[in-house]
């Protein structure tokens, strides 16, 4: 824009790409203010922003619920399918199919993943299919107005005062033993580690699952929720402290050796995990197990890192697609020649 | 469409006038996993190659082994593929059905049949042929294990004696039906052989039925409907694959797996130009077909009744959100445990307007092996051409038995593949909106994610989206939106299959059927004709929705017979949605749903009875 103003303009900040973060940003979003959505849709921002992707690479999937919404509310540019209650693993398990090149973005509620949905996520965790799931977890059902979902905590008590007298799903724990290769736990106020752990999930290889809580102002942010933004606070145990390199930076590390777990994801980048007192080896699946149903046990919510594992083949390559999408493979390559159906009509005869 | 219908041929001259030559039908009774598949395919074989028009219906419980299952074979100068009702020669294998089986066919017909079941004391009308099928079996195969499998070979040499099939094509066929395993087809040559002496021997031929040799099969192929609509799926260039395990569906997907492996591997890199995927439920498997349909892949998944209900919402989902995808539903029989290995036509009205809110899809519905091949390519240009669900709408008879036919057409049009706009067009275009409709054809342009321009990415929804393909709720937006899918539909029939139809001099009576209904309708054309000098047009329906032709024969006639293999008259009441107010009560129905194959004598009776009661 040709400017006639005397001072230079400030220069603009852009990512590696060029881009301004104002390209990551979607609609306004819709959501109640407050809801802890909103904060998970900024930290997506930025980190697509800071990891310099390209928005039209990205697909971003969800389901039904508040939560499935948001995906309107970032990366504007990028194509979206909001599909129905509980089956964004079927979306995103065909779109990765017919294009491996897109980076599948999946977003879904608790309500969405851990009741309608259990069947296809418990699936979609055993494939471990190139996909970043997120569950913007508040323990309720958001948008049919609060009903308890299968991850609120035993005890916890609702507005109306219904009690909740049901185990909850443990997400994390179920992907781990069903083998997803990055999951996670954070929470939407954590503006730190829930970047960090999305940028990690971003250049991860597999099913990475992001459980992060996030409270719903509206149905389940009072006294006697366990998903509400001051209990969470009060008895978050972050496992590690949590930092990420991308590869294309130049590494310095400002973490002491001996106190830092490195763990080098598949185009180079690293996930650092500081020690926080015990030792904790995020490729020890036993090791994370037992740290998740111990926090269940003293009833804390522990946030981070639980489990890598950057050697399983994805499912992508277990089924030894070619390396471009299929979707747009020429006829060429997908019709075989007119020699090939009189073999085959030779065969039958 | 190739037809089977082929010239009657002179019986040789040397047979007497009340021999029943080239017309007759077979009736193989065992039980189920007893091994007689082979025995019978290879039967069905010898007669194909001896040039016979002949087609085979296995009817088999829903079991692995144990329970009783019945093939039948037709043999047909005329060239009538349809099941027909009565059995002119038995093989009575199975103890538990044997005297039932007796009971049922008609005076004058033959039964083989063990000899230990003393059949013979049942009726003294027909002609028995009883053969000790153990003492048989021992010589030939001294591995006491394999004697079940291999006793059936034996009845195929006694048959062949009996009836005059050609050893030398039994051989050709045996050979044929274990390609590589030498092994299996020697024992299994001995069996016959042993069957075919022993009956020279002991078996005085005492019935009229004779096959002699014609030239009727020359350059035909045999094969089911699942492997014919895999290899349309295959040279329609599909990409992505998705099922869930259901008879009769399953062996689409399993024969589209081995010729998949086959010829679609890339030379170079020799990985998959594909993506074949059990999927853990009907709900997931339509849902890849969505995102990969979405994401610009040719996808297909094929099932049946219950998964077709199961997918219900995800279907209505395709059609709002305007996303490709073909799904194969192999019909059966009606829902759990019962007759799901029975064939029906039993989908049609649910699958029409599957889901909620204003949903319609359109189905097409193959009448044979050839169709399915065809359809199944024509369907995924459909699919992506309306940027809509397509069902290919086969059934148990079709998909499951095998069936001859003239050798597939290789395709000659190129892959259609609808509005797409690439990175190239957008630059060109610089902005698009998804849900406009330039064309005045109901059909908005696409873009695929990952199209590298910044104006490519467009969020889908259900139901509340504006043309620009933004949240909307506005009224007039809906409606807008509505208003043009309805327009999508009449463009759908301009492009569908249009009906087949056979014009009878008098356009007084019509009978409009479709899918495998056609080949009874066909031979029951010729009955009315020969046996009750009735002349009738024919319509053969081969697609939803109706192409105006449907409604101008309607409009010509005064009484049109519409044919459905259900109880509820479904197809009947999908025409009486579509025609003129006057012509609705034009409509009647023939409705046939014991879950066996429709038969020619049933069609000519229903009609013969009511144009009687008029
Ligand atoms: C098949 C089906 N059943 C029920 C619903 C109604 N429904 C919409 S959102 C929702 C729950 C969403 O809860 P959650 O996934 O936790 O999302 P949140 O709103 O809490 O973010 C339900 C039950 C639906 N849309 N579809
Ligand atoms: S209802 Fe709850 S989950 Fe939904 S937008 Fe409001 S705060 Fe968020
Ligand atoms: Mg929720």
């Amino acid at each position: 824009m040709a400017s006639t103003a005397t001072s230079p303009a400030p220069p603009r900040k852009v990512n590696r790409i060029g881009l301004e973060i104002h390209a990551y940003k979607g609609n306004r979003s819709t959501l109640c203010a407050g809801c802890g959505h909103n904060a998970i849709s900024e930290r997506i921002i930025e980190a697509f922003y800071e990891l310099g992707i390209e928005p039209y690479r990205v697909a971003k999937l969800s389901g039904i619920g508040c939560s499935s919404k948001s995906p309107a509310y970032f990366l504007g540019t990028s194509c979206g399918f909001n599909a129905v209650h509980g089956r964004m693993p079927s979306i995103a398990t065909g779109t990765m199919l017919a294009n491996r090149t897109l980076l599948a973005l999946g977003v879904s509620g608790d309500g969405d993943t851990a009741s309608i949905g259990i069947g296809q996520f418990v699936h979609l965790m055993r494939r471990n299919l190139p996909v970043i799931y997120i569950i913007e977890d508040n323990g309720v059902y958001g948008l049919t107005k609060g009903q308890f979902s299968a991850t609120a905590d035993i005890g916890s008590k609702l507005k109306t005062g219904v009690v909740n007298d049901l185990p909850p799903i443990d997400t994390c724990a179920l992907a781990i033993q069903l083998g997803a290769t990055y999951v996670a736990r954070s929470f939407s106020g954590d503006k730190r580690q829930l970047l960090a752990l999305l940028e990690g999930a971003i250049a991860h290889h597999g099913t990475s699952m992001l459980d992060v809580i996030s409270p719903c102002v509206t149905f389940n942010d009072h006294e006697g929720s366990t998903k509400s933004y001051s209990y969470v606070k009060d008895h978050d145990e972050p496992l590690a402290d949590i930092s990420f390199v991308p590869f294309f930076q130049d590494i310095t590390v400002d973490y002491a050796p001996g106190t830092a777990t490195e763990i080098t994801l598949h185009d180079g980048s690293r996930v650092i995990l500081k020690k926080l007192g015990e030792d904790y080896d995020p490729t020890n699946k036993v090791e994370a197990l037992r740290v998740l149903t111990q926090a269940h046990d003293k009833g804390e919510v522990v946030t981070g890192l639980f489990y890598v594992d950057t050697k399983r083949e994805s499912f992508l390559d277990l089924l030894n697609v070619v390396d471009e999408p299929l979707a747009t493979l020429p006829e060429s390559r997908v019709r075989p020649p007119k020699t090939a159906l009189d073999e085959i009509m030779e065969d039958l005869k | 469409m190739a037809t089977t219908h082929v010239a009657a041929q002179e019986a040789e001259a040397s047979v007497e006038p009340q021999q029943v030559v080239n017309d007759l039908s077979i009736q193989v009774a065992t039980v189920n996993g007893s091994g007689s598949q082979t025995a019978n395919m290879v039967l069905l074989r010898a007669i194909f190659q001896m040039g016979i028009p002949v087609s085979g219906k296995n009817l088999f419980p829903s079991n692995i082994a144990g329970l009783p299952t019945w093939f039948t074979i037709r043999a047909s100068k005329q060239g009538y593929i349809a099941r027909r009702k009565e059995v002119d020669f038995l093989v009575a294998m199975n103890p538990e059905t044997a005297d039932e089986d007796v009971r049922d066919i008609r005076p004058g017909s033959a039964v083989v049949y063990d000899e230990r079941l003393n059949l013979n004391r049942l009726r003294k009308d027909l002609v028995f042929y009883p053969v000790p099928f153990d003492q048989l079996v021992a010589p030939v195969c001294p591995d006491a294990k394999l004697r079940k499998l291999v006793r059936n070979m034996i009845y195929d040499g006694v048959v062949a004696k009996l009836l005059g099939v050609e050893m030398e094509e039994i051989h050709k066929a045996l050979q044929k039906q274990f390609r590589k395993k030498a092994k299996a087809a020697e024992l299994n040559w001995n069996a016959a052989k042993a069957g075919y002496e022993f009956a020279e021997k002991k078996l005085p031929k005492a019935d009229r039925f004779y096959l002699t040799r014609m030239d009727a099969t020359r350059g035909k192929i045999i094969i089911d409907g699942n492997a014919a609509a895999a290899l349309g799926a295959m040279f329609a260039g599909v990409t992505v694959v998705t099922w869930y395990p259901i008879t009769p569906s399953s062996s689409l997907c399993e024969t589209l797996i081995e010729y998949m492996k086959r010829y679609r591997i890339d030379p170079e890199t020799k990985k998959a130009t594909f993506a074949i995927v059990q999927a853990e439920d009907e709900l997931a498997a339509i849902g890849m077909v969505l995102g990969a349909g979405w994401a610009g892949a040719r996808a297909m998944t094929s099932t049946s009744g219950p998964g077709i209900s199961l997918m219900s919402e995800f279907v209505g989902l395709g059609y709002y959100a305007e996303i490709p995808g073909v799904i194969f539903d192999i019909q059966r029989v009606g829902p759990s445990t019962g007759l799901p290995t029975r064939t029906s036509q039993g989908d049609v009205l649910s699958t029409a307007f599957l889901s909620h809110g204003d949903t319609r899809h359109p189905m097409l519905f193959p009448a044979s092996v050839e169709e399915c091949f065809s359809m199944a390519i024509a369907a995924f240009d459909l699919a992506e051409e309306l940027q809509t669900p397509v069902f290919v709408m086969s059934d148990l008879d079709l998909g499951m038995n095998n069936w001859m036919a003239d050798p597939f057409a290789y395709p000659e049009k190129p892959i259609a593949r609808g509005k797409v706009l690439s990175k190239e067009d957008l630059e060109r275009l610089g902005a698009f909106e998804r849900y406009r409709d330039v064309d005045g054809d109901g059909v908005g342009y696409r873009t695929l994610p990952g199209t590298d321009h910044p104006a490519a990415g467009y969020f889908t929804r259900g139901s509340g989206h504006n043309a620009k393909a933004i949240y909307s709720e506005r009224p007039h937006d809906y409606t807008d939106n509505m208003d043009r899918l309805a327009r999508k539909f009449e463009t759908a029939r301009l492009r569908v299959p249009a009906p087949d139809i056979r014009e009878a001099a008098g356009r007084e009576v019509g009978i409009i059927a479709y899918g495998t209904s056609h080949w009874a309708v066909v031979e029951a054309l010729d009955q009315l004709r020969q046996e009750h000098e009735l002349d009738i047009s024919y319509c053969r329906l081969r697609a939803f929705p109706f192409n105006e032709v449907v409604r101008d024969f309607v409009r010509r006639h005064r009484r049109v017979y519409v044919v459905d293999q259900n109880r509820d008259a479904q197809m009947c009441q999908l025409l009486r949605l579509d025609m003129d107010a006057q012509d609705v009560k034009k409509l009647r129905s023939i409705l046939h749903y014991n879950g066996l194959p429709l038969d020619a004598r049933s069609v000519t009776d229903s009609i013969v009875a009511q144009e009687e009661e008029r």
